[in-house]
């Protein structure tokens, strides 16, 4: 049997009753990095002497009768992620050599939690892109055809999780970067709300969006590693004291009844047809489950992108002020061209005499943007949609039009404007390609989405689909 | 409107090569361009939003703690000297 395929709750029974063990069951996916990676590069490190020796400290827990969650569970981080002794590069050259002196507040917990970190993922440089082309590491192939874009900015984290190469994988979501991928890829991609999960000790891209999520293979599993993420952290001033639900036991409510809104600026001509249609088809879904779906309007989304890229370049230009290479990484003539851009843009709009007419702008139609859900969320326990208005492009097809890769961002940069969750889930498929459906709850509503999302799961097999890659 | 690449590269301390700058004056122009669409939104009575939880300051208890040792933190750069972070001279 090949146990790398398996969902979290279900390696963990086999674990449990020592049909394999945790060093045996991280060989096996360091096996499959080792032949599939040359092809998908969704890896920049490794970290093979680490992960078994971990593996080994799991199977002695496992024997004394200790069943948490994530012991002896191979996952790997998006190389954002601060890892203490190993390289972290957030796929840029700028940091190509560089060793963190202190681990990020969530791998911390997933070593307490006795998960067993494989490697740090490829993605592109800084969060920046779409795609996963802009690394500086090479681009990530998506696993359904190695000619198409596995989505971005958590390129290698999605693919990761889509061609078994670790059991879950941990990521940051800026303007999309968790769910597009995971759409695009096949999988389950959660963005949480703004401040659920500590940013702690995870290289900031634009300090007022960053959320801190993971791609899984099923929601269950998706609801399992957030119980574990969530919570306030005293190294995070922004992280929420909310306390953090029981997700296991509310994800097994049924949805009758629940009200989950369809906003019509979501399904416009710019929307792929294949893609409207596989995301309405698993609407109706929901509605045999019981769910009642109600039109709904959300008046200035066709304003996220213009909004997201003035305010975010913004943050990023000062987030990344900081590397001068004087105290760490290689100095400014590194960046790549996407970082020079978002710098430049992002001083542009803070300069003097274009401050009130771009950003302090873009912040207002933030708040009308926030308003639009608030008033949404009125009438409805949650909104359903798509995540990206086409399947998988090309991969070279977008890369030399900053633009247009920016505008791949439409339907989920909204969440990061109005800091409220969002689920990914697979749907189905367009021109044999994975296209996802987007759930989105009011703040903190983390519970409904995976309440929601499961019951779909329950009832169809989308999400385990897998690509056929030859070993 | 055109984006002068050169006056903001020298405010974002961006060495630039003349290529880039000419492929980054027509990439951002181009996306200066397509945010003007904000300029069209009826702002009038809107706050602006730069939190989005509703936090307000938060402060922590002032206690001294562990930190990193000296040599942890200048273990990353190859500019020291007797321990400390080598700079270049900023009133040269």
């Amino acid at each position: 049997m090949d146990f790398t395929r398996l969902t979290i709750a279900q390696v963990r029974k086999k674990l449990d009753r020592k049909e394999i063990s945790s060093v045996e069951l991280t060989k096996a996916y360091l096996e499959r990095i080792g032949k599939l990676d040359r092809k998908l590069n969704a890896y920049i490190t490794v970290t093979e002497k680490e992960a078994l020796h971990t593996a080994k400290k799991a199977d002695e827990k496992i024997a004394q009768g200790d069943a948490s969650p994530l012991l002896g569970i191979p996952f790997s981080a998006k190389d954002m992620y601060l890892t203490k002794g190993i390289r972290t590069t957030a796929g840029s050259k700028v940091l190509e050599n560089y060793i963190p002196q202190y681990s990020a507040t969530v791998l911390e917990k997933m070593e307490h939690a006795g998960a067993v970190l494989v490697g740090k993922n490829n993605q592109d440089a800084w969060a920046h892109g779409a795609s996963g082309e802009h690394s500086d590491f090479g681009p990530t192939k998506n696993p359904w055809n190695l000619a198409y874009i596995p989505g971005g900015s958590s390129s290698g984290p999605a693919v990761s999780v889509a061609a078994d190469l670790a059991s879950f994988a941990i990521a940051t979501d800026t303007g999309g970067s968790i769910r597009q991928p995971a759409s695009l890829c096949g999988i389950t991609g959660l963005k949480p709300t703004y401040g659920r999960v500590s940013r702690y000790g995870v290289v900031a891209m634009a300090s007022s969006f960053d959320t801190m999520g993971h791609f899984t293979r099923s929601v269950e599993d998706s609801a399992l590693i957030l119980s574990v993420t969530a919570g306030y952290d005293e190294h995070d001033a922004t992280s929420s004291e909310k306390p953090v639900p029981h997700y296991a036991s509310e994800l097994k409510k049924n949805i009758k009844g629940l009200k989950i809104g369809m906003p019509k600026e979501y399904f416009t001509s710019g929307l792929d047809s294949n893609v409207s249609k596989t995301v309405k088809t698993a609407m109706h879904k929901l509605e045999e489950l019981g769910a009642e779906i109600i039109p709904i309007s959300l008046p200035h989304t066709q304003y996220g992108v213009g909004v997201y890229y003035i305010l975010q370049t913004a943050e990023v230009s000062s987030n990344l002020a900081r590397y001068d290479g004087i105290r760490y990484g290689n100095n400014r003539e590194t960046f790549g061209d996407e970082a020079k851009r978002r710098i430049m843009l992002g001083t542009f709009v803070l300069a003097h005499g274009y401050y009130d007419a771009y950003y302090k702008r873009a912040m207002k139609i933030r708040t009308l943007i926030r308003q639009d859900f608030d008033i949404a969320f009125r009438k409805v326990d949650a909104i359903a949609c798509p995540v990206s208005p086409t399947p998988a492009w090309k991969i070279g097809e977008k890369v030399s039009d900053p633009l247009a890769m920016y505008l791949a961002d439409i339907f989920t940069v909204t969440a990061n404007i109005a800091g409220i969750p969002g689920l990914a889930i697979p749907a189905g498929f367009a021109m044999g390609m994975p296209v996802g459906m987007q759930l989105l709850g009011p703040q903190f509503s983390e519970d409904i989405l995976f309440r929601i999302g499961h019951q779909y799961q329950l009832t169809t097999d989308w999400h385990t689909r897998k690509p056929d890659l030859p070993v | 409107m055109k984006f002068d690449v050169i006056h903001i590269a020298k405010l974002a301390n961006l060495p630039l090569t003349e290529k880039e700058v000419t492929t980054f004056e027509e990439q951002l122009s181009g996306i200066l361009e397509y945010v003007t669409e904000l300029q069209t939104v009826d702002v009038s009575d809107v706050g602006e939003t730069a939190q989005v939880t509703g936090l307000t300051n938060r402060s922590r208890s002032d206690r001294v703690e562990d930190s990193l040792s000296q040599e942890e933190v200048t273990s990353q750069t190859s500019c020291t000297y007797n321990g400390l972070f080598k700079v270049k001279a900023i009133f040269a």
